[in-house]
């Protein structure tokens, strides 16, 4: 049976083709079988996120257009042997996708046997969006504890409700998690940030992760190394205990809280 | 923390952007699911009514409801306390 699993958001920049990237490499580290597709047609960066710049000979568009086969145009990945990428293209043709076509590339890597497919929302609620989400059974809503981030995503929610096969077809809609990054729990701690508990209460789901803010998101991207493969990193973790979530454990959230202070270090603000 | 900023109690930032979120979010929600046109048919209503009285943009509300076997426009319009005389000059345009 594939899970098919978006990665949305609404708004850009939020982290979506970050968190796609490392969700797919934590499924397959533990042994899944995974495709994660970019669907940001003419705006292409999960290769980069992913290292396989240089190897993407074919894309989506050319599976649907029928000018290669999905084996040629999936990107094994150096490191996990049981992970592959399917690049977007880089076309301007904002129809260069189409419904049967996505359904088609779906129905072909399920018949290939993967565990799980991740597309990799675009921005905004244009045709790539819609398409990336329309064939889910999970949706992981990507937010940053930020006002139009958060209003966006409440907008996506709307959409997952009713813009998706699994909604028109009233068989139980998508499974949506809330996934929070870029969090800072000093800056929760100081009144400036929505706590995790204000977004959960404010959009009203359950929370599969939350990545707290820090540098080495910019340094593994840099590099084409998912985060999550960065064991060093604190941002590995939490996204670890996302897939972990994901699968069904049940694991406690790290990395919520201010370490607590002294009276000193309180008082002269260090 | 800093010092001053233990004696300066302003609402914490945090907290007005849950709130206005919560509002935000609660209105768009109502309005999902409902005919497209109810927001276009708010707008027109909110132009004409602007004929007459200097109202606001949230002062007109629009809200369908489905009972069984009907539907219920419900109008709500709240007219500015002092301004409940028509203005006429704007009016003879």
């Amino acid at each position: 049976m594939t899970e098919i699993m978006v990665v949305t958001s609404g708004k850009g920049g939020v982290g979506k083709t970050t968190t796609s990237a490392s969700i797919a490499c934590g499924l397959a580290r533990r042994g899944k079988r995974v495709a994660v597709i970019d669907f940001d047609i003419g705006l292409r960066n999960l290769d980069l996120i992913m290292g396989c710049e240089r190897r993407v000979v074919y894309d989506f568009v050319n599976v649907i257009h029928g000018e290669c086969t999905l084996r040629q145009a999936l990107i094994r990945d150096k490191r996990l042997e049981n992970l592959y990428v399917l690049a977007a293209s880089q076309t301007r043709d904002k129809d260069a996708l189409t419904a049967e076509g996505v359904q088609r590339v779906l129905d072909e890597l399920a018949a290939d046997g993967f565990d799980y497919v991740i597309c990799d929302s675009p921005a905004g609620i244009e045709k790539g969006a819609h398409l990336a989400m329309y064939f889910a059974d999970r949706a992981i809503v990507v937010v940053n504890p930020e006002v139009s981030s958060v209003r966006d995503s409440d907008r996506i929610l709307g959409l997952l409700a009713s813009k998706t096969m699994r909604a028109e077809k009233g068989n139980g809609g998508v499974h949506e998690h809330l996934l929070l990054t870029r969090y800072s729990p000093r800056r929760v701690a100081t009144g400036e940030m929505m706590s995790v508990g204000d977004v959960k209460e404010i959009l009203g789901l359950d929370v599969v992760g939350v990545i707290p803010e820090s540098n080495d998101v910019l340094t593994a991207s840099n590099a084409g190394t998912p985060i999550i493969l960065r064991e060093d990193s604190i941002v590995s973790h939490a996204y670890e205990d996302a897939v972990a979530r994901l699968l069904g454990e049940s694991v406690p959230l790290r990395y919520v809280e201010e370490p607590r202070r002294g009276f000193f270090a309180r008082l002269f603000g260090t | 923390m800093r010092l001053l900023e233990l004696f300066r109690r302003q609402p914490p930032s945090a907290q007005v952007a849950k709130e206005r979120l919560r509002i935000i979010v609660a209105q768009e929600r109502s309005a999902r699911g409902g005919p497209d046109y109810l927001p276009l048919l708010r707008r027109e209503l909110l132009e004409v009514i602007r004929r007459y009285f200097n109202i606001d943009a949230d002062a007109v509300h629009v809200n369908l409801d489905r009972a069984q076997g009907h539907d219920v426009l419900e109008l709500s319009v709240a007219l500015p306390e002092t301004g409940a005389a028509p203005d006429l000059t704007r009016r003879a345009r």
